[in-house]
């Protein structure tokens, strides 16, 4: 039996910076990892660009993802590699884990829980396509898996179903080491990755992207020999006469990530539909008390240095957890926002700088972000643009408007506003 | 009149560069390093690459690396050559030299984690 005050779930950007941040502030840590080696995916994302909001530089993910490693070993924290939880209980006072590893069956017990458990690739697509099911049709993060870790090439010539951000940096990956990426195929008429992925990645190399299309068909016995590509009309159904047919051995998808929460789900913790992540406050706790989440698994986030951020705030309220009464205004949301992180504020705490992660339902150009109390304007903030790939942060002072349980907090995006 | 995406930082600016007698004038931009890329696009792209080497250990059998400063656009494919002839036979660290001055481009390539030391 290991007792500690927070127990920390996963070991990746999320993890490693809530781990750290609940030490700094006292707390005995254990960070639990189901690999062998901590820093979750970022191990894979060997392409730079990470760290330029934290640390004002362009770093790899292995970079990125060691200087938290370096000070997770110099703050001498106890870190469970290869072990999994597979029961976690609330009890009157803190959680029980038990947790499976090489040296068996053991429990843990801790005050607090951080879930750090980052998100999975969405796989829907793989069932819905007709066809034979030949080998060859795989994930983005797969083939940077072969590639990247077990320095394998995957596909001498692939079609991308999807314009996820790991899917454009795996165009330009396999593209640089010799594969043909024959197209990128995205099924919305906007690109859903970054548009500097668009241009750095595809542009660059000469990679067509063709919006409005998608495969609806796959072809080969034992492995992929060609892809049915078909355009799609503005309910994102095929249009018939459209189709063509590509040959190549591989289908790789960028389809979009979901948060894990099974671990919250155990819980019984009330997840977002919009998020998919655990509705939290401004602390980031979820509804269930003592349990934090933080990272992917609270909501997608394009840049890992929001994934730090949102682990080290996690970390240290997860370190001052202690159990009271607490009661919270909810915000709701209006026009053109397609999720908004908290999902609530809890009255007792100090909400005085409250990070606020939102994202715009479409593209919009000068727009401006609008907060009103009880129906009257508090905040606005106007934006050149919005793109809901793009992520935007702010810090906001709730302290100042006496929020009460019956408190109408509802943030919207305003078009064509100067 | 040529129009541009930023690809400095993630926020993605679109760039609108003017050409008069030599000089680029430079709007749409946030930031002086908008400026600077826009710039060096028109004369002289410059790009990073961050790639794998082979190693000699079974249990790493590639290591990251990337190039320790920008290099032009266009010898990207040649360096990717150099990089894939080599091999790593040490137990290196991040921020060792892979290979001192690539291509006599004045840039080295480096390790980019400390994965070979276990």
């Amino acid at each position: 039996m290991l007792n500690c005050d927070v127990v920390v779930i996963g070991g990746g950007p999320a993890g490693l910076a809530a781990a750290i941040s609940a030490k700094k502030n006292g707390a005995e840590v254990a960070l639990i990892e189901r690999e062998a080696r901590l820093g979750g995916i970022l191990k894979q994302c060997i392409h730079d660009g990470f760290g330029l909001v934290r640390f004002g530089e362009k770093l790899s993910g292995p970079e990125y993802a060691e200087r938290f490693i370096d000070e997770f070993k110099k703050e001498n924290i106890t870190a469970l590699l290869l072990t999994f939880v597979t029961r976690i209980v609330k009890k009157e006072k803190g959680f029980e884990l038990t947790v499976v590893n090489t040296d068996g069956v053991n429990q843990i017990e801790a005050k607090a829980v951080v879930l750090a458990t980052g998100c999975r690739e969405r796989t829907a697509k793989q069932v819905s396509i007709h066809g034979t099911r030949p080998a060859g049709v795989f994930t983005a993060g797969t083939a940077q898996h072969y590639t990247n870790l077990l320095g394998q090439m995957p596909t001498k010539k692939c079609v991308i179903l999807g314009s996820g951000d790991i899917g454009l940096i795996m165009a330009r990956r396999l593209t640089l080491e010799g594969a043909k990426v024959v197209g990128v195929y995205e099924v919305m008429p906007t690109p859903s990755g970054l548009t500097r992925n668009i241009h750095q990645c595809l542009h660059d190399y000469d990679i067509p992207l063709y919006l409005s299309h998608t495969v609806t068909k796959v072809f080969g016995h034992d492995r992929l020999t060609a892809v049915e590509i078909s355009k799609v009309d503005e309910k994102l159904r095929p249009i018939k006469g459209t189709e063509e047919i590509i040959e190549c051995d591989s289908l790789i998808l960028s389809v979009g990530l979901i948060p894990e929460n099974e671990i919250a789900e155990e819980l019984g913790v009330r997840i977002d539909s919009r998020t998919k992540g655990p509705v939290c406050d401004g602390q980031l706790m979820t509804s269930v008390d003592g349990v934090f989440s933080c990272g992917n698994a609270l909501h997608v986030n394009d840049l890992v240095d929001y994934v730090s951020e949102s682990g080290e705030e996690a970390g240290k309220n997860a370190a001052a957890y202690a159990d009271r009464k607490r009661s919270y205004a909810e915000i709701t949301l209006g026009d053109n926002i397609s999720y908004l992180v908290p999902q609530r504020l809890e009255l007792g705490a100090d909400n005085s700088k409250t990070t606020v992660y939102f994202r715009s339902r479409k593209v919009l150009n000068g727009c401006s972000l609008s907060l009103k109390i009880n129906g009257e304007e508090v905040f606005r903030k106007k934006y050149a643009f919005l793109r809901p790939p793009e992520m935007e942060r702010l810090v906001l002072d709730f302290s100042k408007y006496e929020l009460t349980e019956s408190s109408k907090i509802e943030f919207s995006i305003e078009e064509g506003v100067k | 009149m040529k129009e541009l995406v930023c690809i400095v930082c993630p926020r993605g600016c679109t760039m609108k560069i003017e050409e008069k007698d030599g000089e680029y004038s430079v709007t749409g931009n946030s930031c002086k390093r908008g400026e600077n890329f826009a710039k060096t696009e028109m004369t002289n792209p410059m790009r990073t690459i961050c790639t794998t080497v082979r190693t000699a250990f079974d249990d790493v059998p590639v290591l990251p690396v990337r190039v320790s400063s920008d290099i032009p656009k266009n010898r990207i494919f040649d360096v990717m050559k150099e990089i894939n002839k080599t091999t790593v036979t040490e137990r290196i660290s991040r921020g060792d030299k892979v290979i001192e001055n690539v291509l006599g481009l004045g840039v080295d390539v480096i390790a980019t984690s400390d994965i070979l030391k276990g």
